[in-house]
């Protein structure tokens, strides 16, 4: 790479900071991690530009990237509940608990309103690794099936699994942030 | 099952709710056939317990990604620049 494909990678590329940075927090879920994370995958990206073909999926080339570097270079230890464990969540499982309650839609909506970032963040956060990276690509970063599947490397059957579960759990984790008590019986699980 | 008897559609549609809801992340998601998901609109057009799900579903989206989304602090986005350029002047 040169002088003159580095203004056009920077032009480029340098976009998607924002969401990189986004998604390698919730990866790493340590700032430095992040940080470093971020500056690996540019540079890994940089080294690599020759061989990306211009006019495909820059942005989900990116991500292949980070999700790999994250990978292979900082993934942690599992800290997360069994994921057999999530069998037993009902699909939709705030929605039916606050339907079950008798809540009407702007009750609902009010219940949405509730959750902080920070409960958000940390529930998240505590989501099985793979779970939490299709939840991330899927629901914040609006990827396909297809693109999911051609970032993390895995079959598009895979891939709607993991987002499926990763979405029950990230709900029964909301749920008692979701509720006010009195109004909705806390959960039990 | 709860809501369930406030449903209009009963079926006419070609799915019943609890057949709507199963589908309902593939649905949010864009990912079904065009048939599918003309099935499932007409659902949640004479459903109201399963459009709202819908809605709730949709929006509890929106929260996720907002609270998930961040910037790049600046010093950091220098630092990937320099990085970056130091690469290019030692290729």
């Amino acid at each position: 790479m040169t002088v003159a494909d580095l203004a056009t990678f920077q032009d480029e590329a340098l976009v998607y900071a924002d969401a990189l940075y986004g998604a390698a927090l919730r990866m790493t879920r340590d700032r430095a991690d992040a940080e470093d994370l971020l500056q690996e995958t540019f540079l890994k990206a940089f080294r690599a530009y020759g061989r990306f073909e211009a006019g495909t999926n820059l942005r989900a080339w990116l991500f292949r990237i980070l999700t790999n570097t994250y990978i292979s270079t900082y993934r942690k230890r599992q800290r997360s509940p069994l994921e057999t464990d999530l069998d037993e969540v009902e699909d939709l499982y705030l929605y039916r608990r606050l339907a079950a309650s008798g809540l009407n839609r702007s009750a609902e909506d009010a219940a949405l309103e509730r959750l902080t970032a920070p409960e958000v963040l940390e529930a998240l956060d505590e989501l099985p690794e793979q779970f939490r990276i299709a939840v991330i690509l899927s629901d914040v970063e609006q990827f396909s099936y297809k693109e999911i599947a051609e970032i993390t490397g895995v079959p598009i059957g895979t891939v709607m699994s993991r987002i499926h579960r990763g979405r029950k759990a990230l709900q029964r984790a909301l749920a008692p942030y979701a509720t006010e008590q009195g109004l909705v019986d806390a959960p039990s699980a | 099952m709860a809501g369930h008897d406030s449903c209009a559609d009963g079926g006419a549609s070609g799915v019943n709710c609890d057949e709507a809801l199963s589908t309902l992340y593939t649905y949010l998601d864009g990912e079904l056939t065009v048939e599918v998901r003309a099935t499932i609109a007409a659902h949640l057009d004479r459903c109201r317990y399963c459009d709202d799900a819908a809605h709730f579903e949709a929006e509890l989206r929106v929260v996720i990604a907002d609270c998930a989304r961040a910037r790049v602090p600046a010093p950091l986005l220098e630092r990937i620049r320099a990085v970056l350029a130091e690469e290019a002047r030692s290729a």
